[in-house]
């Protein structure tokens, strides 16, 4: 095989990897900066409760409109929204902390969504909605992954500052004036809607890993703010092209795919970044001297 | 200026402190001391409103600057010197308005005030217990308040530190701010503070610091630490 055929053709060939393409590019622009917030916020696994939370919402559309954009988005965005919602209400008005009574409803909610696919839907329409495919990304879907992104970044750079020092020192921000509950709610959106924007191609079970690898990845990588989130994105980037070419290449679903680069270069990183076991060694063994 | 005037806060429906009275004056620079659960910090939160008051009212003349104790910053933030100094303009900047020379030249200057000047692109990660401190300092002189709230600024620093701390605590003094600080060091609120609060659950004593800190006055505030436990009634003396 050429190089031409294994990097260029695919995409020079095909129309639907031409939008695979762009809709990965999209999605790792909005999801790694999210990632970064979430892993910065210690709020991993609520990106992980969220986006199992999102099945149920989305199998609901995916019944009455069938694979249709507006029914599965639509559903996923309500049905993640709704969990969110219940789990914040949980935590404020019991003694439950917000982590479980986000495991508590996601694990609810899975369970809600596979039920209900498996009973009006098949086995492969199951599997498309939990690890998803390339194929499904059409024109409009590759619009609302654009527009996600858009919405993020626009977000981020208006708040980011204030979700920053939210996130640092809680309590400064509360003496100074700052409203922290908003920077929380609008981070639990925003997760919402980059979850469902991911769906479409890498299914609901592998949407967080496009959020939450990259920020891992980076955290092994950059000691500043502006370097977590440029590495967070090229390592998206990277994970999400060299993904696709490979689902193409063997017939892989486009998630998993995705998600196991992601975590090649996890593992490579842990190997040799700064942060990583090489890096920590370097600088032990300069102690010594 | 702090004016308290029967001020009550409960946690978890018993008074932490209560029937608070009295007035921390600009100018003044006020050590606030007692014992373990006494209410010290209850109180700076009460008078930041990040605690709602069950009784009383609290009476500030102008914006308030807040130190909380050094466990609530997360020190593996990827932040680096400078951000955490410039965080001190949010009130004047918010999230929008730009960081110009104006805020920048200042936070330098505040970092050359308390020694760590070149530490600017430092991650907060690098820095030692003393010179975190001297950052968190540096982001109150940003801040440019009237009134300083510090929640035991001198625990876990080392001497030098200490020493560079102290001296920006009396140059406030000097510029008529109202400064109250929870300091644990009996020694240190005898040497550095002209007034001093002496809290268990009410005010024992609150006046200069010599006639405050009385064996007597202490004895009592010791006494009723140690009576006061959660099912004591409202109110109760031993």
């Amino acid at each position: 095989m050429t190089l031409h055929e294994m990097f260029l053709a695919p995409v020079t060939d095909y129309a639907f990897m031409r939008r695979a393409l762009a809709g990965c590019v999209a999605l790792a622009t909005g999801c790694a900066p999210m990632g970064v917030m979430l892993v910065l916020r210690r709020m991993s696994l609520m990106g992980d409760a969220l986006s199992h939370a999102v099945l149920p919402g989305a199998a609901i559309g995916f019944i009455f409109g069938g694979f249709a954009l507006p029914w599965l988005a639509g559903g996923g965005i309500v049905a993640g929204l709704l969990v969110a919602l219940l789990a914040g209400l949980a935590s404020r008005f019991t003694s439950l902390n917000e982590d479980a009574s986000f495991a508590g409803f996601y694990l609810v909610s899975l369970a809600i969504g596979v039920v209900l696919v498996s009973r009006y839907g098949s086995n492969v329409d199951l599997i498309h909605l939990l690890f998803g495919s390339v194929l499904a990304i059409d024109n409009a879907a590759l619009y609302m992954l654009a527009t996600i992104a858009t919405l993020t970044l626009l977000w981020l750079a208006i708040n980011y500052r204030g979700v920053i020092l939210e996130c640092v020192d809680p309590g400064y921000l509360a003496v100074t004036g700052g409203r922290g509950s908003r920077y929380h709610l609008g981070l639990l959106v925003l997760t919402v809607l980059n979850l469902v924007a991911g769906f479409q191609a890498m299914g609901t079970l592998m949407a967080v890993g496009m959020m939450m690898l990259p920020a891992t990845i980076a955290r092994l990588w950059a000691d500043t703010l502006a370097g977590l989130l440029w590495s967070a994105w090229v390592a998206g980037l990277v994970a999400s092209v060299v993904g696709l070419l490979l689902s193409y290449h063997l017939n892989l679903p486009s998630g998993p795919a995705i998600v196991l680069v992601a975590g090649v270069l996890y593992l490579l990183s842990l190997w040799l970044a700064p942060h990583g076991w090489l890096g920590r060694r370097a600088s032990k063994t300069h102690l010594q001297h | 200026m702090i004016r308290l005037d029967d001020v009550t806060v409960c946690y978890r429906k018993h008074p932490a402190v209560h029937h608070l009275t009295g007035t921390f004056t600009a100018g003044g620079l006020t050590a606030v001391v007692g014992p373990n659960g006494a209410g010290k910090t209850t109180l700076l939160k009460a008078i930041t409103r990040q605690q709602a008051l069950t009784t009383g009212t609290i009476h500030v003349d102008g914006d308030i600057a807040y130190l909380p104790q050094m466990a609530e910053l997360d020190r593996q933030f990827p932040l680096t010197v400078s951000e955490l100094v410039l965080a001190g303009a949010w009130k004047r900047r918010g999230g929008l308005r730009a960081l110009d020379g104006e805020e920048t030249d200042r936070a330098d200057e505040a970092l050359e005030r308390v020694g760590l000047s070149g530490f600017g692109q430092r991650t907060i990660a690098t820095l030692s217990g003393g010179q975190l401190q001297r950052a968190r300092f540096a982001r109150l002189l940003v801040q440019d308040t009237p009134i300083i709230l510090l929640d035991e600024p001198f625990n876990n620093v080392d001497t030098r530190t200490r020493d560079t701390l102290l001296a920006i605590l009396a140059h406030w003094r000097a510029q008529q701010r109202t400064v109250a600080v929870v300091v644990h060091d009996m020694g240190l609120a005898h040497e550095h503070f002209p007034e001093t609060l002496l809290l268990a659950h009410e005010v024992i004593a609150w006046g200069d610091t010599a006639s405050t800190l009385s064996e007597d006055n202490l004895q009592r505030a010791q006494q009723m630490t140690e009576y006061w436990q959660n099912d004591a009634p409202w109110c109760a003396r031993p």
